[in-house]
């Protein structure tokens, strides 16, 4: 078992070398330069100069690249070139904003979908079955802007409902300890705070959550169909185990196997989605310091957070890959 | 028939019928009828497609809901399996009646220890929990053969070779001390110096319990050293059937006899060809129009393309056939 | 981000072992009786005619400003008789601009497929094909690759390339590239160790002939599936990405994920410029979605419930 980690493990080192690698070019690679974003493009020749020579730009591509990888090692990620703040800093304080949506989105996919796809397999040919999948080839289709978009436009534009764009209310002085609102309300003992965080989140999550769902929905019932049609299901069945015995030990277990695996796939839709719905309901989170990052050619923004993001992605599936290997024994032995 | 002392099993008239969606309804059983008493092995022999399979799954109450009719009367030591209930049923499978099915390879479920996959049913039927189902589960495993039981408890299916599993899949089926066992086609999927083993197991063991035991196989080999009742089936009916001597003796259904003709023997001359029985298990008149087997027979007159013949009883011999083989010779030895 | 949902939903793809006449027969015949690929194929004819006849079905030009004069600050008249959808912020006839939209969408969603299939599969076949250090090396490029999410992928690409409708397509592909690689080549070592692979080798096939003449074809039905639902994704994808800004400039030639974009800002006022796009984008790509669907389940021998 810890062989197989470690061997996981060891497969991570070359693929976060290379993706910093490609990063790191990348960046160099976009049309422009951080100096003509900031200072525009009338700016003189000198200040350019100066400006390269201050952020080490002028120096060769590969003692950049090592000067780089020296200070990511140390976590030292830069410092922003439009606002000159650490991107680390600046990264820490949007983050949170984009997990709990993505934690939100993520628990509406998981504790609809799930449930959903297995009664729809359960009841295989039935109009539940058939509205599921059909709901959940719509839902794979619909853009998450558009989503994002339709549900503001009704229910807090023309319902009034729900907010429609932000995570507080301004008006609520709340404190942030922990910058996840909804938590800071519990911690500091304001649950106005916190419902008012909630109801913020609810319409953005909804919109992110409905790719993953979808899948989710698609795959459970799949797998859950498979699954029932399996011989030991049909030994369990002989035995007179009791149903709910069957469902438990026999049926979820082996069908949450592939739903398990594109949950770490479902990260990576989660991250990209926040993109589009941060945008759309103005959500002070990483997708929007990222899209301002490209447009401003902030280098060491644009180079950190995707760095960040990627990492973080390749590391749940790391995790998702090694709890496979916990619940099925027979990967193991790879 | 044997009926002096009330049957375990008795199989009347069972019916069961496939619908698909834009296909012809398909009786794939089509009035069986059986009996087995207690502690006797009764086989059922026939191709694949001949519904032996289906019959056997019918009497579980395995086969699933929709597209599936199931008529006929089922009556297991007095009670009707067909009437049951769902509930009624879980507590009759596993305990009273159980069951091995044919791939042992995929009948385990991959992800979980064949221990608890054994002390589940202790559980279940006996009320057993915890050390105790433990031991009596390690008991179970080096009783059908399978050493070192209590470390086998904790391994996976897949540390399994075939025959062990099988092996497993037996003693779970005989923890509760069933009392019938239906294998169907326990030995199929397996090597043949394997088969012999598993079959010499199952032999001793329902012996030595007095378990019931329907041996469901293709393989007219197999049943020939275990059972003393043949049924022979043929699309979806019995055709023939006897205890063992006289219908390996003496098979009166020509489809019986092609089976056993077919076989290859030992002490047969080396250039005489292969007999097998002409056609293909598709090469079927419905039954409702003659007899099924017509197309292939090689005994066939102009009733069996016209009348459909009926299951007739003489003593302890069943023959559905117009025109059946003549008694074999006692002394002449076997049928060929 | 849809690149992978695509690839989610295709992962469950079987590799089946017959090949040859037989397999596509009968994934024609299951295919015609699907009500879904029915619907898909509806769908996706619609909107190939509407793309190929869009100048005939038009009653204006895509940037005509036959309505300026109606419009005024805060109001954006709706639809009437002259223009059924409605005009936007610039006085352009809505239907019209729709209707030529798909004709960009068309050249972007199969123009991105088209070149991530090509290089994806040169990619899966390289490393399928030649195998060895050739097979690790495109396999750790494709790891990496997957290691950003299918939308952060694309945009980075896309501010890359610039602003150009080849740009756009471009930065779709690219993400496409390792998804397409690792079907091709998963499907490929499948199929090498199949017994019929086996058996041409045994009578002294060659190597190459058999990679190209046996493997390859039946490695493709995944592949194609895959094609198809990533069309899907592309259109979607490019909205999404003109959405952010990041697609084509040109003013000239509208875009449904532009369309949108523009539309934000007047939501209060004609709330249904913004919503007839993403219906378009919404058809459109369920049409790919429901067949490329239908085809995997056509295609897929186990699926005969």
């Amino acid at each position: 078992m810890a062989r197989f980690v470690f061997r996981r493990l060891a497969l991570l080192i070359p693929i976060l070398f290379g993706l910093s690698l490609l990063l790191f070019l990348w960046v160099r690679a976009l049309p422009g330069g951080p100096a003509i974003a900031l200072l525009g493009e009338r700016a003189t020749p000198e200040a350019i100069e100066r400006f390269n020579r201050l952020y080490g730009l002028d120096r060769s591509l590969w003692e950049q690249y090592a000067s780089y990888m020296g200070r990511v090692v140390r976590l030292d990620l830069g410092a922003s070139t439009r606002t000159n703040r650490p991107v680390l800093t600046e990264f820490w304080e949007r983050f949170p904003a984009t997990i709990e949506l993505a934690l939100a989105a993520l628990l509406i996919a998981v504790a609809v979908g799930i449930p959903l796809g297995y009664f729809a397999a359960r009841r295989f040919g039935t109009w539940l079955d058939n509205s599921s999948v059909v709901a959940s080839l719509i839902g794979v289709t619909i853009p998450v802007f558009f989503l994002g978009f339709l549900l503001k436009y009704v229910f807090a534009v023309r319902l009034g409902w729900l907010p429609s764009q932000g995570r507080q209310d301004a008006r609520l002085a709340v404190e942030h300890p922990t910058n996840f609102y909804v938590l800071d309300g519990i911690v500091t003992g304001n649950l106005n705070a916190t419902w008012d965080a909630i109801a913020h989140l609810i319409l953005p999550a909804i919109a992110l959550a409905s790719i993953p769902l979808a899948i989710i929905v698609r795959i459970t019932r799949a797998s859950v169909l498979d699954v029932l049609n399996e011989d030991y299901v049909r030994t369990a069945e002989a035995k007179g185990l009791t149903k709910r015995v069957i469902s438990r030990r026999h049926v979820l277990r082996n069908a949450m196997l592939p739903v398990s695996t594109t949950i770490g796939l479902q990260t990576g839709l989660l991250l990209s989605g926040a993109i589009l719905t941060e945008t759309v309901f103005a959500l002070p989170g990483i997708g929007t310091y990222l899209v301002r990052a490209i447009d401003g050619r902030d280098y060491s923004a644009i180079q950190g957070v995707i760095l960040i993001i990627a990492v973080i992605y390749v590391i749940v599936n790391l995790l998702v890959d090694i709890s496979y290997g916990i619940i099925d024994p027979r990967v193991r032995v790879r | 028939m044997n009926t002096t002392p009330e049957p375990l099993l008795d199989v009347r008239d069972l019916r069961v019928t496939f619908s698909r969606r834009g296909r012809r309804d398909v009786a794939a059983v089509d009035g069986v009828s059986l009996t087995v008493g207690a502690g006797q092995t009764v086989g059922v022999v026939g191709e694949s497609g001949s519904g032996k399979s289906v019959t056997s799954l019918a009497i579980m109450g395995l086969l699933p809901r929709r597209g599936v009719r199931v008529e006929g009367q089922v009556s297991f030591d007095g009670r009707s399996l067909l009437t049951m209930t769902d509930d009624q049923l879980r507590q009759v499978r596993g305990r009273d009646i159980a069951m091995v099915f044919q791939d042992p390879m995929t009948s385990l479920n991959p992800v979980i220890p064949v221990g608890v996959q054994v002390t589940e049913v202790l559980e279940r039927h006996r009320g057993m929990s915890g050390r105790e189902a433990r031991d009596e589960a390690a008991r179970l495993l080096e009783r059908v053969g399978i050493p070192d039981g209590r470390q086998r408890l904790k391994e996976y299916p897949h540390q399994l070779s075939g025959g062990m599993r099988q092996r497993a899949l037996i003693a779970i089926a005989l923890a509760c001390q069933p009392r019938l066992l239906i294998a169907d086609e326990p030995t199929t999927a397996l090597d043949v110096t394997i088969q012999a083993q598993i079959l010499e197991l199952l032999k001793e063991l329902v012996a030595a319990s007095g378990t019931a035991l329907i041996l469901i196989t293709h393989d007219l080999g197999v049943v020939a050293g275990l059972c003393d009742t043949v049924n022979v089936m043929y699309s979806g009916r019995i055709v023939e059937s006897a205890p063992r001597h006289p219908l390996f003796g003496s098979p009166r259904h020509p489809y019986t006899g092609g089976l056993l003709g077919s076989v290859p023997r030992l002490d047969a001359p080396r250039a005489e060809p292969l007999r097998p029985i002409p056609g293909s298990p598709n090469d079927t008149l419905p039954w409702p129009n003659g007899c099924a087997f017509a197309p292939r027979c090689a005994n066939r007159i102009d009733t069996c393309t016209e009348v459909t013949p009926d299951l007739e009883w003489t003593g302890e011999r069943g023959l559905r056939c117009h025109n059946p083989l003549a008694p074999a010779e006692l002394s002449a030895g076997a049928a060929r | 981000m849809s690149i992978q949902a695509a690839e989610i939903l295709a992962e469950t793809t079987h590799v089946d072992e017959e090949h040859g006449g037989s397999v596509r027969v009968e994934a024609w015949r299951r295919l015609r009786r699907n009500p879904a690929a029915i619907a898909g194929a509806l769908l996706v004819l619609l909107f190939l005619l509407v793309a190929a006849f869009a100048p005939l079905l038009a009653p204006y030009g895509p940037t005509d400003q036959v309505a300026l004069d109606q419009i005024r600050p805060g109001s954006i008249p709706g639809p009437s008789s002259e223009h059924v959808l409605g005009v936007d912020n610039l006085g352009r006839d809505e239907l019209s601009r729709l209707l030529y939209g798909a004709r960009q969408s068309l050249i972007i969603g199969v123009g991105s497929t088209l070149i991530g299939f090509f290089f994806g599969c040169l990619l899966g076949l390289a490393a399928g094909g030649l195998g060895g250090w050739v097979d690790g090396l495109a396999m750790r490029l494709v790891d990496i690759m997957l290691s950003i999410p299918g939308l952060l992928f694309a945009i980075a690409v896309a501010a890359l390339v610039g602003k150009t409708r080849l740009g756009l397509m471009i930065a779709i592909a690219v993400p496409a590239i390792p998804i397409f690689a690792r079907l091709l080549r998963g499907s490929m070592l499948a199929h090498r160790e199949a017994d019929y692979v086996m058996a041409a080798k045994s009578v002294g096939v060659r190597q190459s002939r058999i990679v190209f003449s046996h493997i390859v074809p039946n490695s493709l039905s995944p592949v194609l599936v895959q094609g198809t639902l990533l069309l899907a994704t592309a259109i979607i994808d490019a909205a999404a990405l003109s959405f952010l800004g990041l697609g084509t400039d040109d003013p000239g030639v509208p875009e449904w994920g532009r369309m949108l974009a523009d539309s934000q800002s007047y939501l209060a006022a004609a709330a249904h410029l913004a919503f007839l796009p993403c219906i378009a984008i919404v058809i459109s790509a369920l049409g790919f979605t429901l067949l490329g669907e239908s085809l995997r389940e056509a295609l897929d021998p186990r699926f005969r419930r």
